[in-house]
C-alpha cells in the first residue's frame, strides 16, 4: 500500500470532517496491526445480473479459507475474508475497493466476479502497485497493463475461445459460420474475437446478430439465422437467454447443414438452467470450465466438490458449482503457494512468484503469460449427449458432456451434424 | 436477405408475441388505465405470481395454467388489501397522489423482489408441461405451441373482461368510476369500495398472466425491471382503459419488433418499439384508442 | 441581497472551503470515493426536483441524462482528449439539448404521460449508445485519465471537489428558482395547468425552462462519472437505479423546498453507502424498499415537512 495515513492527527481529522461512515470501522481495524488473521478483501455480486455466478465463486473461496485455517492458517496467522456486494455494478466497485484499502486495510486483494465490476478497479490497483487476483474477468488488462494481475479464469490468450470452437466446427466440414450474440459486454467480446478468426481463416460469416438484452422470444431471430443456411453456428449469449435460445431452436429447427452449435452460451454451465433445459441441450457443442469428467480431476478436486455440494444446497447456490466455483478455490490456492513460498506478504514478491512458476490447483496446473492471463487456454468444449429431462444428478456423472478440447483432456469424439447428435 | 416467407413468419410470430405482452399487460390496463393507479409494481405483482406457479408446478406437479387459476382468488384477496394500503396512505389524502404512489410502489416492487431471492435464490426458473418446447407444424412454418397457449389465453382474458366490465353491474360502476367518481358519490354508491373490487380483478388476472409469463421463458426475480417499460408502453400505446386496444396495442408492439428482429438489426428491436410510443404520444397524447379526448 | 440570500452564500463557501481543505488535508481515499457518490446523488436530486418538485412533471429518464453526461465525456475524451471542465461543459449542453426535445416532445402531455415518455426516452438513447460501437457499445469502455491538476495531488480528490461545485451550482439554481417568479409559475402551473394557463402563466416556456434547466444540471452531475470510473458501460451508466433513486431522495426529502432534495439524498445516499459496506447483501435491496415506503407513507411531504410540522406544533410558524 504507497499512501497510508501518515499520522493520528489526520485521522482526528477525518473523523471530525464529517466522514463519519468511514471513521466508524476504522478504529476497530486498528486492533488488527500485525499479527490478526491475514485479511483478502474483495466485492462480490450477490444482488443483480451476476449474483448467481458471484454467490458459487463466494462459497469456493469460504471452502478454501475454512480448509486454510484448518490445516493451521498462513504465516501462522488465520485468514479472514471481507466481502462486500457490488450489485453487479461498475458503480459501485471504486468506492468499495477503497474502503478495502484505505479503511480495511486488508493484506489482499481479489476481484469480483466477472468483468464490469472489476474493470473499474483496474486502474486503482496499478496505480497503487497492488496484487490482484482476477476473478472470471475478460481482458480487462489488456489496455491497463498491470503486471501485478493473475486472473483465475482458463480462458488464455483471447482469440483461443474461438479458434477452438472453429476448429470443431471446420473439422466436422464447416464451411460458414453464423454469429448470434447478446447485446451485453462479455458477448460482445467473443463475438468480436470469433469475426476476427473467422476473418483470418477465410470463413465466410453469413449472419451476424446481436439482440438486446431481455429479449423474450427467439423464434423470429432463429427463423432468421436458418433461412441463411450456416454450417457453424456460434451462440455468445446470457442465462435468461440460452434458454429462450435453446427453445426456439428446438420448437423452429436449425436446418440439417449445421454442423456445430453453441460456443460461447453462458448459463448452460449453471445446474438450475441445465436442470431445467433437459434433453433440449443434447448436441449443443458448449465452452465450458471444469466438468466431470476424468480428466478433470487433480489433487483435492474431488474433496472439494464433495464440500462444495454439501454447503450449497443449505445456501441455496448452484449445487453443481462447476462454473465458478472451483476457481474461487484455486484463486485461494494461488495465493497460498506465493505466501507459502515467498515467506511474507510483500506484494511484490508474491506478484514475482506467481509470474515464474507453475502453479498445482483443483483445477490443474496454472502458469500465466506476461499480461496476466492463462499461457494456454484451458477453456473446455464439450458436447452434451444422452441428457434426460429434469434431472439433476445425471450432471454429475462423467459422459453427459463429452470433452472435444483441448487435447490432453479430450475424452470423446464429436458427433455431427447438430440434428444427428440431438437425437 | 429479404424473403416474403421470412416476413409473413415474423408477423405470425409477432401477432403471438404481442398476445402475450397483451395478456402481462391486461392488469395494468384494470388499475392504472380505469383507476389511474401509478402501479409500477405491476410487474413485481406479475413475477411473484409467476414464482407461485412455480412451486405448484414444481412440487406438487400442477399443469401451469391450472396452477395460474388456482392462484387467482389469493391475488385477488392480495389486490384488495394492496388498494386498501394505497387508499388510505394516498388516494384519500388527495394532492400529489401519484407522484408519491409511484415511489410506494417501487419500494413494495423492491420489496417483492428480495423476498423472491430469499425464497427461491437467485437462479432463474422455469416450468414443464406438455405445451412447452413443442411445435405445430404447418408446411413449412412451425410455431411454437406455448405461442399459441399465449395467444388463446390474451383472447379469452380480454373477451371476459371486456364483457365483464360492460355487462355487469359491477362491471359498469368500474367504469362509472373511472369517469366521474363524484357523480357516483352523489348516487349513493361508494367509489372507494368499487375501485377496490376493481384493483382486486386487477390482481387477479396476473395470476394467469404470471403463468403465461413464465410459460413462455424462464423467469429470474428481477425480471419485473424488463417488464415495467412494456406493459407501460402497452398501456399507454392503447389508450388508457380500453381492454381490447390494449390487446390491439400490444400486438402492434410485438410485430414492430418480431419484424425489427428478423428483418433489420436486432439489436434496434427496444429502441423501435420505444420511438413508435414517443410518436404516438407525441402525436396523439390519449393514445390509439383512448377515452379521453 | 436579502439576509437569507446572504446566510446561502455565507454557507455554500463555508462548504466549498471545507470541502476543500478536506482534499487537501485527508490522506484516506475512501471518504472521497464514497463521498464522490453522495455529492452526485444530491446535485442529480436537486436537479430533478426543478421539474419534478416546483412543476410536478415527474421524470423517469434521470438514468437517460446521466447516461448521456457519461458518454458526452467518452466520446470527448476518446476523440480530442478534452480536459475535464470541457467535459462537463459539454455535458451540459447536451443535456439542455435534450431537455429542449423533451420538452417540445412532451408539450401535450401531462401527469404519467409524461412519465412513461421519459422511460421510453431512456430506453432508446440507451439502445443507441449501446449501438455506437465508436464510444465501446455492448462491451463497455476503459479510459485513461489525464494528469491531476494542481492544487490536488490525486484525481478522485479533485473531482470530489468539482461534484461539490457542481452541487452549489445546482443548489443555487434550484433556489433562485423557487424565489423567482419562475418558481411562482412552475407552482401554478402544477396546481392547475389549465387554470394557470388562462391567468396569463405562460406555462409552455416554463415548462421548456425547466426541463431544459434540470436536463442540462443532470447531465453535467453525469458527465465526471466516466473519469471516476474510468469505465463505461450502457448498462451502468442507464441503470434504473439513477431513476429511481433520484425520484426516491426528493420524495423522502420534500418537494416544497429546496432543501428537500439535498436532506433527501444526503439521508437515502449515506444510508446506501453504509450498507454496501455493513449488511451488503440482498437485504440492502430490502432496506431501500422498506424504506421507500416507510417515508412516502408516514412522511408525505418528506423529511421537511415532518420538520415544518413538528415546528407547527410548537405553535411557531415559520418558513
Amino acid at each position: 500500500m504507497s499512501k497510508k495515513v501518515s499520522s493520528i492527527s489526520r485521522r482526528s481529522l477525518l473523523a471530525t470532517a464529517g466522514a463519519a461512515l468511514a471513521a466508524a470501522p476504522l478504529g476497530a481495524n486498528l486492533l488488527h496491526a500485525q499479527q490478526g488473521p491475514i485479511r483478502i478483501g474483495m466485492s462480490m455480486p450477490q444482488t443483480g445480473g451476476l449474483a448467481g455466478g458471484g454467490k458459487a465463486s463466494l462459497l469456493g473461496i469460504e471452502i478454501w479459507r475454512d480448509d486454510v485455517n484448518a490445516a493451521g492458517g498462513l504465516l501462522g496467522r488465520k485468514v479472514e475474508l471481507v466481502v462486500y456486494d457490488d450489485k453487479s455494478s461498475a458503480s459501485e466497485t471504486p468506492a468499495i475497493y477503497s474502503k478495502l484499502i484505505d479503511v480495511d486495510k486488508v493484506d489482499l486483494l481479489f476481484a469480483p466476479y466477472a468483468t464490469v465490476p472489476t474493470a473499474p478497479i483496474m486502474p486503482m490497483v496499478k496505480q497503487r502497485g497492488l496484487l490482484l487476483i482476477g476473478n472470471f474477468s475478460f481482458q480487462v488488462n489488456s489496455k491497463v497493463g498491470h503486471d501485478m494481475w493473475f486472473n483465475n479464469a482458463p480462458w488464455g490468450p483471447a482469440d483461443s475461445w474461438a479458434t477452438s470452437f472453429l476448429d470443431i466446427g471446420q473439422k466436422a466440414g464447416g464451411k460458414s459460420m453464423a454469429l448470434l450474440a447478446a447485446d451485453q459486454e462479455f458477448a460482445q467480446n467473443l463475438a468480436k474475437t470469433a469475426r476476427e478468426v473467422a476473418a483470418k481463416r477465410n470463413l465466410p460469416v453469413v449472419f451476424d446478430q446481436a439482440y438486446p438484452p431481455a429479449t423474450v422470444e427467439f423464434s423470429s431471430i432463429i427463423r432468421a439465422l436458418k433461412a441463411s443456411k450456416p454450417d457453424i453456428v456460434y451462440v455468445a449469449s446470457y442465462p435468461p437467454d440460452s434458454a429462450g435460445i435453446l427453445r426456439a431452436v428446438n420448437e423452429i429447427g436449425i436446418g440439417d447443414n449445421v454442423k456445430v452449435f453453441g460456443g460461447g452460451m453462458v448459463g448452460l454451465q449453471f445446474g438450475a438452467v441445465m436442470e431445467n433445459m433437459g434433453s433440449l441441450l443434447n448436441g449443443v457443442v458448449n465452452y465450458n470450465t471444469w466438468l466431470p469428467e476424468k480428466s478433470m480431476y487433480f489433487d483435492g478436486t474431488k474433496e472439494f466438490f464433495d464440500k462444495y455440494t454439501k454447503r450449497a444446497v443449505e445456501a441455496k447456490i448452484d449445487p453443481l458449482g462447476y462454473y465458478l466455483a472451483p476457481f474461487g478455490y484455486a484463486s485461494g490456492q494461488l495465493i497460498e503457494q506465493a505466501i507459502k513460498a515467498v515467506g511474507s506478504l510483500d506484494q511484490k514478491a508474491l506478484a514475482k512468484y506467481l509470474r515464474e512458476n507453475t502453479h498445482k490447483t483443483i483445477v490443474g496446473p496454472i502458469a500465466f503469460s506476461p499480461d496476466g492471463e492463462r499461457k494456454e487456454t484451458a477453456v473446455l468444449q464439450a458436447q452434451f449427449r444422452g441428457v434426460v429431462d429434469k434431472n439433476m444428478e445425471q450432471f454429475r456423472t462423467s459422459g453427459k458432456q463429452v470433452i472435444l478440447f483441448p487435447d490432453n483432456l479430450k475424452s470423446g469424439e464429436l458427433i455431427a451434424p447438430f440434428e444427428a447428435a440431438r437425437k | 436477405m429479404f424473403s416474403l416467407d421470412l416476413l409473413l413468419d415474423a408477423v405470425v410470430i409477432g401477432v403471438l408475441l404481442g398476445c402475450f405482452y397483451g395478456a402481462v399487460s391486461l392488469g395494468l390496463s384494470v388499475s392504472f388505465g380505469l383507476l389511474d393507479v401509478p402501479h409500477v409494481a405491476h410487474p413485481a405483482f406479475l413475477v411473484l405470481a409467476s414464482y407461485a406457479v412455480y412451486f405448484l408446478n414444481e412440487h406438487y406437479a400442477v399443469d401451469p395454467l391450472l396452477a395460474g387459476l388456482l392462484i387467482t382468488p389469493v391475488f385477488f384477496v392480495f389486490g384488495l388489501a394492496a388498494y386498501r394500503l394505497y387508499y388510505e396512505t394516498f388516494e384519500k389524502r388527495g394532492s400529489d397522489a401519484a407522484v408519491r404512489g409511484i415511489a410506494f410502489f417501487f419500494g413494495i416492487a423492491f420489496i417483492i423482489e428480495v423476498l423472491i431471492i430469499l425464497q427461491f435464490g437467485v437462479d432463474q426458473r422455469s416450468v414443464t408441461a406438455d405445451y412447452i418446447g413443442k411445435a405445430l407444424r404447418l408446411g413449412d412454418f412451425r410455431i411454437p405451441y406455448r405461442l399459441l397457449v399465449a395467444f388463446g389465453v390474451a383472447t379469452a382474458l380480454t373477451v371476459l373482461l371486456t364483457l365483464y366490465l360492460s355487462r355487469t353491474f359491477m362491471g359498469r360502476a368500474i367504469q362509472a368510476v373511472a369517469q366521474d367518481q363524484e357523480a357516483l358519490r352523489l348516487m349513493g354508491t361508494n367509489p372507494v369500495k368499487i375501485k377496490q373490487w376493481a384493483f382486486g380483478i386487477a390482481t387477479a388476472v396476473l395470476g394467469i398472466s404470471g403463468a403465461l409469463l413464465i410459460i413462455v421463458a424462464p423467469v429470474d426475480p428481477t425480471l419485473d425491471r424488463a417488464y415495467i417499460g412494456r406493459t407501460f408502453c402497452v398501456v399507454v400505446m392503447a389508450g388508457l382503459g380500453s381492454m381490447g386496444g390494449t390487446l390491439v396495442a400490444a400486438i402492434i408492439l410485438g410485430v414492430a419488433e418480431s419484424i425489427v428482429l428478423t428483418m433489420f438489426g436486432a439489436s434496434w428491436a427496444p429502441a423501435i418499439s420505444f420511438a413508435m410510443l414517443l410518436g404516438i404520444l407525441a402525436v396523439r397524447p390519449q393514445g390509439l384508442f383512448g377515452r379521453r379526448s | 441581497m436579502t439576509r437569507s440570500s446572504i446566510a446561502f452564500w455565507a454557507g455554500a463557501a463555508v462548504f466549498l472551503a471545507a470541502v476543500f481543505v478536506m482534499t487537501q488535508v485527508v490522506g484516506n481515499q475512501y471518504p472521497f470515493f464514497a463521498g464522490y457518490i453522495i455529492l452526485q446523488f444530491i446535485a442529480l436530486a436537486v436537479a430533478w426536483s426543478i421539474l419534478g418538485g416546483y412543476a410536478g412533471y415527474v421524470n423517469f429518464g434521470t438514468s437517460a441524462f446521466y447516461g448521456v453526461g457519461v458518454y458526452a465525456s467518452v466520446f470527448l475524451v476518446k476523440a480530442f482528449g478534452a480536459p475535464l471542465p470541457l467535459q462537463i461543459l459539454a455535458g451540459a449542453a447536451m443535456g439542455a439539448l435534450m431537455g429542449l426535445a423533451l420538452g417540445l416532445l412532451t408539450l401535450r402531455m401531462q401527469g404519467i404521460f409524461f412519465s412513461i415518455a421519459t422511460i421510453a426516452l431512456t430506453i432508446v438513447i440507451e439502445t443507441a449508445i449501446t449501438n455506437w460501437r465508436y464510444v465501446g457499445g455492448a462491451a463497455g469502455i476503459q479510459i485513461q485519465r489525464p494528469e491531476v491538476t494542481a492544487p490536488f495531488d490525486n484525481y478522485v480528490q479533485m473531482l470530489f471537489f468539482v461534484q461539490a461545485l457542481l452541487v452549489v451550482l445546482a443548489v443555487a439554481i434550484s433556489r433562485y428558482i423557487q424565489n423567482s417568479w419562475i418558481g411562482r409559475g412552475l407552482q401554478a402551473l402544477r396546481d392547475d395547468e389549465l387554470a394557470a394557463e388562462c391567468t396569463g402563466v405562460p406555462t409552455l416556456r416554463l415548462k421548456l425552462l425547466a426541463c431544459v434547466i434540470s436536463g442540462a444540471l443532470m447531465c453535467a452531475v453525469g458527465a465526471p462519472a466516466a473519469m471516476y470510473l474510468q469505465y463505461a458501460d450502457p448498462a451502468s451508466a442507464f441503470n434504473l437505479n439513477y431513476s429511481v433513486s433520484t425520484l426516491a431522495m426528493s420524495l423522502i426529502g420534500g418537494t416544497a423546498h429546496w432543501s428537500g432534495p439535498i436532506i433527501g439524498a444526503i439521508v437515502l445516499a449515506t444510508t446506501q453507502q453504509l450498507l454496501t459496506v455493513t449488511i451488503s447483501s440482498e437485504v440492502n435491496v430490502l432496506v431501500l424498499g422498506v424504506m421507500l415506503v416507510l417515508f412516502v407513507v408516514g412522511a408525505p411531504d418528506g423529511i421537511i415537512g415532518l420538520i415544518a410540522r413538528l415546528r407547527g406544533n410548537r405553535g411557531k410558524g415559520e418558513a
